[in-house]
C-alpha cells in the first residue's frame, strides 16, 4: 500500500472548514436573498444595517471578549454626520459617508481611550456614561442635530454609481446598494478576523493576563479593536441615514446600545454571522409580535432571557457547535 | 383573495358522475356550474368594482401614550365605518392599517416605508409625537403619498419640512397658547414659566411670550427643565420667589401631570394660578380631580362641546354607540377628525388621485365633530376652534368622564396662525 | 439670589438625594456582595410603587402599602435571584447583567399588562399632605417624612451590617467568597438574602416616591441612570458612599437648578463619567474590584 502524493491532495476538507474559508461570499449570497423572505424591503434593509452594527459591536464584544453598553454613540455619530453633511453641506454622497465614518471612529478613539483603562463592570458602565454624554450634546445641539425633532433634510433619491443611475427611492435599488457597502464591510471584518490581528484579540478574550504575558500590547491591541468596532458601527449609521431619510434622537440612547447587545447575543456573540442572524431574528420577531400584540417587549424580553440562560451562543453560535460536536 | 377554483368547473367531472348516480340531477348541475362560474368570475367582479382604498395609521400603541393612540384607532376606526356604512367611497370600501410605530421616529420611518411599498396605501394619518410626525412627513413627501398629521407641532408648519402632500390637521402650540393667554393674561398679570427643554416646548414659551407682549402682561423668569424629569421639587423655590400671579407650565404629557402635581405639594395653587397650553384627559385621569383643580388649559376637543355644537353630538352618539357608553378624548378626536377630513376630500375628488385629492382638501370646508374647519393654503393647517377648559373640582362633576368646565371657545380664524410669510411660505 | 433662596435650594437637594439614596443603596449592596449589576433595579422600583399602590387600595391605608410591598417584592427578588441569577455565577460576570437588562423590559411590560399603560392616581396619604414652613421657605410636609424614613432605614441597613452576625458574613462574603465556603457558611443563601434586601430597598423607595410622582410604568427607567451615577460616584458595594453620593448627587442636581436647570441631566452623567475615569472606584469604594 502505496501512499501517494495524490490520495492525500484527494482528501476532502470537513465542511465546516470549508465553509468558514468562504464566509464573506456565503454570507452575501445569504443577504442577497433577504428581501424575498421578508414581508418587506424596508425591513431587509433594517436587518442589514442593525446586522452590520451587531457585526461592528461583535468584534468587540464577542471577539474581544468587552462588554461595551454604548456602542450607540457610534452608530448615531456616524448618521448624524452624514445627515448633516448631506443636508446642510451639500456633500456628495461618499465625501457623507467618508465623513460620517471617520467621525464615528474618531469618537471610538476618543471614548476607547478613556474607557480602556477600566476593567469589567467598570468598563461597561463608562461606556453607558459616556454614550449618554453624547446623547444629551445632540439633544442640547439642536440647530445642528434637529434635537427631539431628529433630523431631516437631506433625502437621497438617485444615487450616480460609476455611470449607473440609481433610483435610491425604489425599495429593491436600494436594497442592494447597500447590501454592497454591507458587504465590502463584512469583507473588511473578515480580513481582520483572519489576521494576526484577529488572533491576538481572541486571545485576549480568553486569558488576559496570559496574553500580556506573552508580551502583546493589551491596552494598544484593545484600543484598535475599540476603534474599529466603532468605525463599522459608523458605517451602519450612515446607510441607516440614507435609508431612511432621518436619524432620529434615540439611535443614541442607551436602548439602542441595548438593543445592539441583544441582536449579538442572540445571534451567537464570537461567530462571524451570528450577528446578521439575530438583527433577523430580533427585528423579525418584533415586526411579527407587533401585529398581534402591543405588548410585543415582554416576548422579545423573555426570549432573551432564556437565550442568556440556555442558549448563551445565541442561534448562531448553538448550531455552528452542534454541528462541529457531531 | 384567490379564488383557485378550477377543479370546480363543472364540465366532465361532473357529467361523468352524473351518469352513474341517479341523485344528481340537472338542476343540481347547473347550480354546481354557474356556481362555478360566479366564483371564477369573482376576481373580475372585485375589481371592476374598485380596489379597496387603504389607509395607513402609524400611532404609538407601545410606550407612554398607549392610551392616547388605543383612543385614536378607535374614533379612526369609527370614521372609516361611517363612510363604509354610506357605501364607501365611489362604490371602493375603506380599509384602516393600523400600525404601531412605538413613539420611536426611526420604527415610524421604517413602518411608513412598509405603508407604502408593500401595503400601498393611499395615504397616511397619524402620528402623536412631533420626531414621529416630522419622521413620516420625511418618507411621504419624497414619495408624493398624501398624509394627515395629528401631532401638536409648529415645526410642520414652517417651510423646511413643507410638503404639498402633508396636512395638518392638529392644533399647532402657537394656536393653544395664543387662546389660552387671551383668556388668563391680563394687563399687568405677572407670569413665571416653567418649561421642558425640548423643541415643542420651546415653541409653547414662544406663543406663550408672544400673547403676553400683545396682551401686556409681564414675564417675571423662566426656569427650563430636562425633558422628561420626574422631579420638580428643585424648581418650586425658585418659582416662587418670583411671585407670579400665573405659573405657566410649558410641558406635555407625564411631564405635565408631575409638575402640576408637585407644584400642587408646594402649596403653589394657594398663591397663583397655574395655566397650561393643553390640558389631557388622559393625564387629568391618572392624577386625579384633587391636582388637577382649578388649572386651565387649551384643547382641540371635549366631548362636553355636545352641548352646543350638533356636529359635536352627532360624533359623540356615534362613537358611544360604537364603544359601549364610552365618550372621545381630545387626543382620540383628532383620530377622527384626521381620518373623516381626508375621506371627505377623496369623496369630492372621486377617489384616489393624488392631485385631486390635494385639491379637494385645500378646498374643503367641513364641520365634523367641533364646529366649521378648513384647511390654510399656504400651510395646510387645519383652521379650527381652540378650546379653553378648567379642570373640575370633584365636588362639580356630573359624571365620571365630566372633568372639565368650557371657559371660551376660540373661533376658527386664520388670524389665530401665523401668518403665511412669517413661515417663510407664499401665502 | 438671597441666602435663604440657596438655602431652601440645597434642602431641596437633600431631599431628592433621599429617593436617590434609597435606590443607589440597593443597587450598591447587590453589586458589592453579589458582583452583579442589576440592570432590572429601576423596573423594581417602578414594580414596589405599583405593588404599593395596590395593597394600598385593597387595605384603604398607605401604611400598610409601605409596609408590605417592600417584604413583597423583597421576595419576589429572592425567588428572581434564585431561579434566574444563581445559574450565571459559573459563567462570565457579565451574564448576570445581560439577563436583569432583559428582564427589565419584562417586568415594565408586565406591569402594562397588569395595570395598563396610563399612570395611576395615588394621593398623597392625608395625614401627611400639605406643607410645612421651614422658616426658610415652605417645604412639603410628605417630603420631610420620606427623608425621615430614608434616615430611619439607613440607620437600620448600618446596624444590621456593623452589629450583627449575618452583618458580619455579608460583608466578609463581600471581600472573600471563597473563604467563606471554606469555613463552612452557606454563601448562595447569604447572597440570596442579600439580593432580596437590596430589590426590597428600591421596592421601598418606590412606594416613597409614588405619592410625589405619577406611577406609572415608566417610572424605573430615569431612576435607574439616576442610581447607576449614584452607586458609581459613591463606589459600588459601599453604604457610606451611597449615603454620600446620593447626598451629592441630589444637591449638585439642585444647585444647577438654579443657574442652568436644563443642563442637570448632562451634569449627572458627566461627574459619572469623571468619576469613572479618575478613581473607578469611586470615592468610597474599594479599589481591585476595577
Amino acid at each position: 500500500m502505496t501512499l501517494s502524493a495524490q490520495s492525500l491532495d484527494a482528501a476532502p476538507r470537513p465542511l465546516r472548514a470549508r465553509l468558514a474559508a468562504r464566509r464573506v461570499p456565503l454570507s452575501i449570497l445569504a443577504l442577497s436573498l433577504l428581501p424575498w423572505i421578508l414581508p418587506s424591503e424596508a425591513l431587509a434593509v433594517n436587518v442589514l444595517v442593525y446586522g452590520l452594527v451587531a457585526v461592528g459591536y461583535n468584534l468587540l464584544f464577542g471577539y474581544t471578549g468587552l462588554l461595551s453598553f454604548g456602542h450607540a454613540a457610534f452608530f448615531g455619530t456616524g448618521a448624524y454626520v452624514t445627515g448633516i453633511a448631506i443636508g446642510r453641506f451639500d456633500a456628495p454622497l461618499f465625501a457623507a459617508l467618508a465623513f460620517g465614518v471617520a467621525a464615528g471612529g474618531a469618537l471610538a478613539f476618543v471614548i476607547g481611550l478613556l474607557s480602556i483603562r477600566t476593567r469589567g463592570i467598570y468598563f461597561s458602565m463608562v461606556t453607558l456614561a459616556l454614550s449618554q454624554l453624547v446623547y444629551y450634546i445632540a439633544l442640547q445641539a439642536s440647530s445642528w442635530t434637529g434635537g427631539e425633532n431628529g433630523l431631516r433634510g437631506f433625502t437621497v433619491s438617485e444615487l450616480n454609481l460609476f455611470g449607473w443611475t440609481v433610483d435610491f427611492l425604489d425599495p429593491v435599488e436600494k436594497y442592494y446598494v447597500i447590501m454592497a457597502f454591507t458587504a465590502a464591510a463584512l469583507w473588511f471584518v473578515s480580513r481582520i478576523l483572519n489576521s494576526p490581528f484577529g488572533s491576538v484579540i481572541e486571545a485576549i478574550r480568553e486569558n488576559e493576563t496570559r496574553a500580556r504575558a506573552c508580551g502583546y500590547d493589551v491596552e494598544r491591541t484593545k484600543l484598535i479593536s475599540f476603534t474599529l468596532s466603532g468605525l463599522i458601527c459608523a458605517l451602519a449609521g450612515t446607510l441607516f441615514a440614507l435609508h431612511l431619510a432621518i436619524v432620529p434622537l434615540d439611535i443614541l440612547h442607551y436602548h439602542t446600545s441595548g438593543m445592539i447587545v441583544m441582536m449579538t447575543l442572540l445571534g451567537g456573540a464570537g461567530s462571524f454571522f451570528g450577528p446578521f442572524v439575530g438583527a433577523f431574528a430580533f427585528l423579525l420577531m418584533e415586526d411579527v409580535v407587533s401585529l398581534w400584540t402591543p405588548h410585543w417587549q415582554i416576548v422579545v424580553g423573555s426570549v432573551f432571557i432564556l437565550f442568556v440562560l440556555f442558549l448563551p451562543k445565541g442561534i448562531w453560535g448553538t448550531l455552528m457547535a452542534w454541528r462541529a460536536g457531531r | 383573495m384567490n379564488n383557485d377554483k378550477k377543479t370546480e368547473d363543472g364540465g366532465d367531472e361532473m357529467m361523468s358522475s352524473k351518469q352513474g348516480n341517479s341523485g344528481t340531477s340537472r338542476r343540481d348541475v347547473l347550480a354546481g356550474l354557474s356556481a362555478g362560474t360566479a366564483l371564477l368570475a369573482m376576481p373580475w367582479v372585485a375589481r371592476a368594482q374598485g380596489e379597496t382604498i387603504r389607509i395607513g395609521f402609524p400611532t404609538p400603541l407601545t410606550g407612554p401614550f398607549a392610551a392616547e393612540a388605543k383612543d385614536q384607532v378607535k374614533s379612526a376606526e369609527l370614521a372609516v365605518k361611517l363612510v363604509n356604512d354610506k357605501g364607501g367611497i365611489a362604490g371602493r370600501k375603506v380599509e384602516l392599517l393600523v400600525r404601531d410605530d412605538k413613539l420611536n421616529a426611526g420604527e415610524a420611518a421604517t413602518r411608513t416605508l412598509e405603508l407604502i411599498e408593500k401595503d400601498k396605501v393611499h395615504a397616511i394619518v397619524g402620528a402623536l409625537s412631533s420626531a414621529v410626525q416630522l419622521a413620516v412627513n420625511e418618507v411621504t413627501r419624497a414619495r408624493g403619498v398624501i398624509y394627515v398629521s395629528i401631532s401638536q407641532s409648529d415645526t410642520i408648519n414652517e417651510v423646511k419640512d413643507f410638503s404639498r402632500f402633508t396636512f395638518h390637521e392638529a392644533l399647532n402650540p402657537h394656536m393653544t397658547t395664543a387662546a389660552v393667554a387671551k383668556h388668563t393674561f391680563k394687563q399687568g398679570t405677572k407670569v413665571a414659566y416653567l418649561v421642558a427643554d425640548y423643541a415643542y416646548g420651546h415653541e409653547m414659551l414662544r406663543g406663550f411670550k408672544r400673547a403676553e407682549a400683545a396682551l401686556g402682561a409681564t414675564g417675571v423668569g423662566e426656569i427650563l427643565h430636562p425633558f422628561g424629569a420626574a422631579d420638580y421639587s428643585t424648581f418650586m423655590p425658585r418659582l416662587r420667589s418670583m411671585r407670579p400671579d400665573i405659573l405657566c407650565i410649558c410641558n406635555f404629557g407625564r411631564d405635565q401631570a408631575n409638575a402640576i402635581k408637585q407644584a400642587v405639594d408646594f402649596g403653589m395653587k394657594q398663591q397663583m394660578q397655574i395655566v397650561v397650553p393643553v390640558l389631557l384627559h388622559n393625564q387629568r385621569l391618572a392624577i386625579g380631580p384633587e391636582a388637577f383643580e382649578g388649572v386651565i388649559g387649551g384643547a382641540n376637543y371635549y366631548w362636553g362641546l355636545e352641548e352646543s355644537i350638533p356636529s359635536a353630538r352627532a360624533f359623540n352618539d356615534a362613537f358611544r354607540a360604537a364603544n359601549g357608553g364610552a365618550v372621545p378624548t381630545d387626543y382620540g378626536a383628532y383620530g377622527f377628525t384626521g381620518v373623516y377630513s381626508l375621506l371627505l376630500a377623496m369623496e369630492k375628488a372621486g377617489g384616489t388621485d393624488t392631485d385631486k385629492v390635494i385639491a379637494a382638501l385645500e378646498e374643503l370646508q367641513y364641520d365634523i365633530a367641533k364646529g366649521p374647519q378648513h384647511y390654510r393654503k399656504c400651510d395646510h393647517q387645519s383652521v379650527q376652534s381652540v378650546l379653553v377648559l378648567e379642570s373640575k373640582k370633584k365636588a362639580d362633576m356630573g359624571g365620571e368622564a365630566d372633568f372639565f368646565r368650557v371657559v371660551a371657545t376660540e373661533p376658527a380664524s386664520e388670524s389665530i396662525l401665523r401668518s403665511c410669510s412669517e413661515l417663510g411660505l407664499p401665502a | 439670589m438671597d441666602a435663604e433662596l440657596v438655602a431652601m435650594q440645597l434642602f431641596s437637594g437633600v431631599a431628592l438625594g433621599a429617593i436617590l439614596i434609597m435606590v443607589a443603596l440597593g443597587l450598591s449592596i447587590i453589586f458589592g456582595m453579589l458582583g452583579v449589576v442589576n440592570f432590572a433595579h429601576g423596573a423594581l422600583f417602578m414594580v414596589g410603587a405599583y405593588a404599593g399602590l395596590w395593597v394600598a387600595s385593597l387595605t384603604g391605608s398607605f401604611w400598610w402599602g409601605l409596609l408590605v410591598a417592600p417584604v413583597a417584592i423583597g421576595l419576589f427578588g429572592m425567588a428572581i435571584e434564585r431561579v434566574l441569577i444563581r445559574p450565571l455565577y459559573r459563567r462570565s460576570v457579565d451574564d448576570p447583567l445581560l439577563l436583569t437588562f432583559g428582564l427589565g423590559y419584562v417586568l415594565v411590560e408586565a406591569v402594562r399588562i397588569l395595570f395598563g399603560s396610563d399612570g395611576i392616581p395615588f394621593p398623597t396619604p392625608p395625614e401627611l399632605a400639605g406643607v410645612a414652613d421651614l422658616g426658610i421657605g415652605f417645604f412639603p410636609i410628605y417630603r420631610l417624612f420620606v427623608v425621615g424614613v430614608v434616615a430611619a432605614v439607613l440607620i437600620l441597613v448600618w446596624l444590621c451590617l456593623e452589629k450583627t452576625r449575618f452583618g458580619l458574613i455579608v460583608r466578609a462574603g463581600a471581600r472573600d467568597p471563597l473563604i467563606m465556603r471554606v469555613l463552612g457558611v452557606d454563601i448562595a443563601r447569604v447572597w440570596l438574602l442579600v439580593f432580596g434586601l437590596g430589590v426590597g430597598l428600591t421596592a421601598l423607595g418606590g412606594v416613597l416616591a409614588a405619592p410625589m410622582r405619577n406611577v406609572n410604568p415608566e417610572m424605573g427607567s430615569l431612576v435607574l441612570a439616576e442610581a447607576f451615577v449614584v452607586t458609581v460616584i459613591g463606589g459600588m458595594g459601599s453604604l457610606v458612599g451611597a449615603v454620600v453620593a446620593g447626598l451629592l448627587v441630589g444637591v449638585a442636581i439642585s444647585m444647577t437648578a438654579l443657574f442652568a436647570p436644563e443642563m442637570a441631566t448632562i451634569v449627572m452623567f458627566a461627574l459619572m463619567a469623571l468619576v469613572l475615569l479618575v478613581r473607578p472606584q469611586g470615592l468610597f469604594g474599594k479599589p481591585g474590584r476595577a
